[in-house]
């Protein structure tokens, strides 16, 4: 064994990355139907930046898959529709809102929609016959998700069975699945919250402007500053006010909170993160503090 | 090169380690002393792991609940299943695969083990080397582990005597070396009183060495490129046929190890045919050379019929390639494997039909000692098998490269991960395969 030796150093970033660009060709170079959820978060976008990284100069061999759940910030939307047209990719949207309209889900009595979209997401999945669902989750973002694999096999009901997980080893992933079972795929599983950020330094890939501190009007409801809006804000008693902030975290406007914030660059935004001592669900999540294991609960039943 | 262009953090290096624990409560405070010192662990969670503490009636917070993450694991208090946990130092940042380290979690700790650059054995000063330690050190033998970091954890019960930890690094050392592990790192701590975990002891001026943490920042990171032979399994190929770039032809894929120059003459497996890589393509930038772990695409000076699951290596290293392979294996799944079962195998992106020929022996990693022709190998079962593939393979023995030497056997009617192989030899200590016998 000898010690690394220059030139051949690789950064932390450098090995995220080849890992990620490996496990996007694999599923590419495996599987029928692949399809990629596309939320216009960062995660999502980072993803996105590594598939057409991974192909270039080909095109992205397959589509994205937007699950809408009627509640998204306006900001984020054109912003998706900005880099499909950009780029010259497929774009499926699953609306929870039709299934409200039509009967098939019920509105909570909370208001969030967060949960909800798991009908629309494996109806799509089925209806297209999608066999691998790149997803943009992080283990280290939960501790459900700290066991997840990177190829985490759903059952016909999208189900995820956390003991009877396939062991992973190596970078040897196996996509086998029977028909009408699908596999989510994970190519940042590895990274945290900073290394997206650093990734995104890096490779000077442009975000939603959400993601950095504006003015903008909220109010406060258990600990966060949450966005008014058509889905249940504010309540009797909750005050509207501007404030300065910015969102960590980008998901249903229902549950998704804004924190207090002056950074409107990446370095500050970095800065923030380093010194911050909440993980990013803790701070802007509603919906993960339902219960001690809400998370693993929901991705029992089909979520991603 | 233009690929370690970086922004502040991002030029740190990355360490994967694993730590096999036990169900007392040490491994969760080695584990997780050091993310909560590196404000790994962040007030959310604390408050969490405190509240679920109380809603099980014990007054301190469980460190255990930071990792335990899955419902069944927090109800039984045992870990069942790897968790992999990530923080950071100014000088590093780590992948932490925490393993559950029992004998039924045998393929845990060999999954946790199989991409790790460390692995962490800990050792209960009071017990000294016992079962569970030689397993633990086995299982980084076995699966190549770089660097093994042994941590005797709770000095503190033993007066902090330098006469108990240094029977037990002598004693632990001389296992190791017979299994063929270079250099073992022995660190005295207390994981609960905070001992040369992250910060130097004050009660064991004795010891000179590093702190857990120190060694896991300093310890070097990944092998030099230049020492193994270049492999490139072909995964995607890349062909646009757009009007810019219609005689693009790319064969893409992460080098397995070794480096790769514009200007090498190469040869492709199975086929044999051989060519030169005119061009290699770094994720958006020409380069001149690419190393092991960076995917690329290459480029080739003749149009070669080259697809998914072939091999791109230097005409002055190909392995040989064969259809008949003797492996060390870890048996995974529920369902046993016998002798005559048909499986697929799956090595870098190819993926074959193979018949298991025989399993020569079973291999007790407790004592080293080998059962003769097993009827079959269960789940956790570590052995030695034979297999036939239908179409030939260029395998390197595992000694070689962890990428190229490794493979998974799968059912080919449900897809279930039965078997983690690795070809060739086992173990390379002193002496012969097997290594005989216990070291007292």
């Amino acid at each position: 064994m000898s010690a690394v030796s220059s030139p051949y150093v690789l950064s932390h970033v450098d090995v995220l990355e080849s890992e990620a660009v490996h496990v996007f060709r694999e599923v590419a170079g495996e599987f029928e139907r692949p399809v990629m959820l596309f939320s216009g978060g960062k995660d999502s976008i980072v993803m996105l930046h590594l598939a057409l990284k991974a192909f270039a100069p080909a095109a992205v061999p397959f589509a994205l898959l937007h699950v809408d759940t009627g509640h998204n910030f306006p900001e984020v939307l054109a912003y998706r529709d900005r880099v499909v047209a950009e780029h010259g990719l497929r774009l499926h949207v699953a609306s929870v809102q039709e299934f409200i309209d039509d009967g098939r889900l019920r509105e909570r009595g909370d208001g969030t929609r967060n949960p909800l979209q798991t009908v629309p997401l494996l109806e799509a999945i089925g209806r297209h016959r999608f066999d691998g669902v790149f997803g943009g989750g992080r283990r280290e973002e939960e501790k459900a998700r700290a066991k997840e694999r990177v190829f985490s096999l759903r059952d016909e009901f999208g189900g995820w069975d956390p003991r009877r997980q396939r062991p992973e080893l190596w970078q040897l992933y196996n996509g086998r699945h029977a028909p009408g079972e699908h596999v989510r795929v994970f190519p940042l599983s590895n990274f945290t919250e900073l290394d997206v950020w650093q990734y995104i330094a890096r490779e000077k890939i442009e975000l939603p402007s959400i993601y950095f501190a504006h003015e903008r009007e909220v109010f406060a409801r258990e600990g966060m500053w949450l966005a008014p809006g058509g889905w249940g804000g504010p309540r009797e008693g909750e005050r509207v006010e501007r404030r300065l902030v910015r969102y960590r975290t980008v998901g249903d406007m229902s549950c998704t909170g804004a924190v207090d914030s002056d950074a409107v660059t990446i370095e500050a935004v970095i800065a923030e993160i380093t010194a911050s001592r909440l993980t990013e669900r803790g701070a802007t999540r509603a919906d993960d503090k339902l219960s001690e294991a809400a998370m693993e609960d929901r991705k029992r039943e089909g979520y991603f | 090169m233009t690929t370690t262009d970086m922004v502040g953090l991002a030029a740190a290096s990355l360490l994967r380690f694993a730590t096999s624990g036990s169900v007392d409560d040490v491994k969760s405070t080695l584990v997780g002393r050091p993310l909560h010192d590196s404000n790994s662990v962040l007030a959310d969670q604390l408050d969490a792991v405190e509240l679920a503490s109380r809603h099980r009636g014990s007054a301190a917070p469980d460190l255990a609940l930071l990792t335990d993450g899955l419902r069944a694991e927090r109800e039984q208090g045992i870990t069942i299943d790897v968790a992999h946990r990530y923080f950071a130092t100014p000088r590093r940042r780590f992948i932490l695969a925490d393993t559950p380290g029992h004998v039924q979690y045998t393929r845990n700790m060999v999954t946790g083990a199989s991409t790790a650059g460390l692995a962490v054995v800990l050792v209960d000063a009071r017990n000294g080397v016992v079962e569970q330690t030689r397993r633990h050190a086995a299982v980084a033998a076995l699966l190549r582990v770089p660097h093994v970091v042994l941590a005797v954890n709770k000095m503190d019960l033993v007066g902090y005597a330098e006469s108990v930890f240094a029977a037990i690094a002598g004693e632990f050392t001389a296992y190791a070396s017979r299994l063929g592990i270079g250099e073992v790192t022995a660190i005295p701590v207390s994981a609960l009183a905070g001992d040369n975990v992250v910060v130097p002891s004050a009660h064991m001026d004795w010891y000179g060495g590093p702190t857990v943490l120190e060694h896991l920042e300093s310890v070097p990171v990944g092998t030099d490129p230049t020492t193994s032979a270049a492999r490139f399994p072909v995964q995607y190929v890349i062909r646009p046929q757009t009007p810019g770039h219609r005689d693009y032809r790319g064969y893409a894929g992460q080098i397995a190890c070794g480096v790769f120059r514009v200007g090498d003459r190469v040869a492709v497996l199975p086929s044999g045919r051989t060519s030169t890589i005119t061009a290699i393509d770094a994720l958006g930038t020409s380069v001149d050379l690419a190393w092991a772990p960076q995917s690329v695409t290459l480029r080739l000076a003749d149009d070669l019929d080259i697809s998914r699951g072939d091999l791109i290596t230097p005409t002055t290293s190909a392995p040989p390639t064969t259809r008949d392979i003797e492996a060390t294996v870890c048996h995974l799944a529920d369902r046993p494997l016998r002798t005559g079962d048909r499986v697929l195998l799956k090595h870098t992106t190819r993926t074959v039909k193979a018949i298991v020929k025989d399993l020569p022996s079973r291999l007790s990693l407790d004592d080293l000692t080998h059962t003769p022709h097993p009827t079959h190998l269960t789940a956790n079962d570590i052995g030695r098998i034979t297999l036939r593939t239908s179409e030939p393979l260029a395998l390197d023995p595992y000694t070689n490269s962890r990428h190229t030497g490794s493979f998974l056997l799968i059912d080919p009617t449900d897809g279930t991960t039965l078997t983690a192989g690795m070809a060739g030899v086992a173990f390379t200590g002193r002496g012969t395969d097997p290594v005989p016998g216990d070291v007292q």
